[in-house]
């Protein structure tokens, strides 16, 4: 009963803070929203019985992937003056868009009656790594070899330095 | 026990906001955002319909892939905003604008 109180807890945050994203002005209140959103749904993937991806969505995003994008604004946002006010274009297509898609899945999801196993226990850190070194070797090095590859190449469009073969 | 649709409807709601603030917004690192936020809808997803098997871990583990996806994208995308900003001196889309006909 309490875990119910506190996954609907969970869902109101991150739905009622997902709904002020789309009314946000200022980049940087953006990305705070999104770390509200984040954690909220750490703490439903904890509920849901997936600690392994809640503690990575905690690590990677929260702690990786927000320090980055906030390290963008600061580089991307005028140093003096007043702070950049985000526009809306395509106000009414987007909503459309958005509408008919949120309305569209609603309606599949209202048809089929989802539940989930009896059985369900936590899976541990045990059988996360077994199934990774067995069942999932290969696209885990893929996973590692793309890693690679993508930060490598975002530091070298990134960088400063101009050079002179292209 | 919860049931499960109620993940299902909260990843439809990030979801489709996350596409309309890809549509809307007129900066490119909100647009960023709104693509994290699609991406964290479907594992969102992932995890839900895993629930229905009881010992199965492949949705967590897809979870986890679109994760690693996920860390790729925002770095190569940040790296290219940084780069179009010290070309442009903008971070809006609109305003770049010199291939257009229109100007």
């Amino acid at each position: 009963m309490t875990a119910t109180i506190v996954l609907y807890f969970f869902i109101l945050v991150a739905g009622i803070t997902a709904v002020a994203m789309l009314f946000v002005r200022n980049v940087f209140h953006g990305a705070l929203l999104l770390i509200t959103i984040l954690l909220a749904i750490a703490g439903i993937y904890v509920l849901a019985l997936a600690e392994m991806i809640a503690v990575t969505q905690i690590l990677v995003y929260a702690g990786g992937i927000l320090v980055v994008i906030i390290f963008g604004i600061m580089l991307t946002t005028p140093i003096a003056g007043e702070p950049l006010r985000v526009g809306n274009g395509y106000v009414i297509p987007g909503a459309l868009l958005g509408i008919s898609i949120f309305v569209l899945m609603v309606y599949l999801i209202s048809k089929e009656s989802f539940s989930r196993s009896a059985d369900i226990q936590p899976q541990g850190l045990r059988q996360f790594g077994i199934a990774l070194m067995t069942d999932y070797a290969l696209p885990f090095e893929i996973a590692g070899i793309i890693l690679l590859i993508s930060l490598v190449g975002a530091a070298v469009v990134a960088s400063n330095a101009q050079s002179k073969k292209f | 026990m919860f049931p499960t649709s109620n993940l299902l409807y909260l990843g439809a709601v990030l979801f489709s906001i996350g596409i309309t603030i890809v549509v809307v917004k007129r900066n490119m690192i909100i647009v960023l955002l709104g693509i994290e936020l699609m991406l964290n809808a479907s594992v969102l997803n992932l995890v839900a319909f895993n629930q229905r098997y009881g010992e199965n871990i492949d949705g967590h583990m897809f979870g986890i892939f679109v994760i690693v996806i996920a860390v790729c994208e925002a770095a190569v995308g940040l790296a290219i905003i940084i780069q179009v900003y010290r070309y442009y001196q903008t971070s809006v889309p609109e305003d770049i604008n010199e291939l257009s006909e229109s100007r």
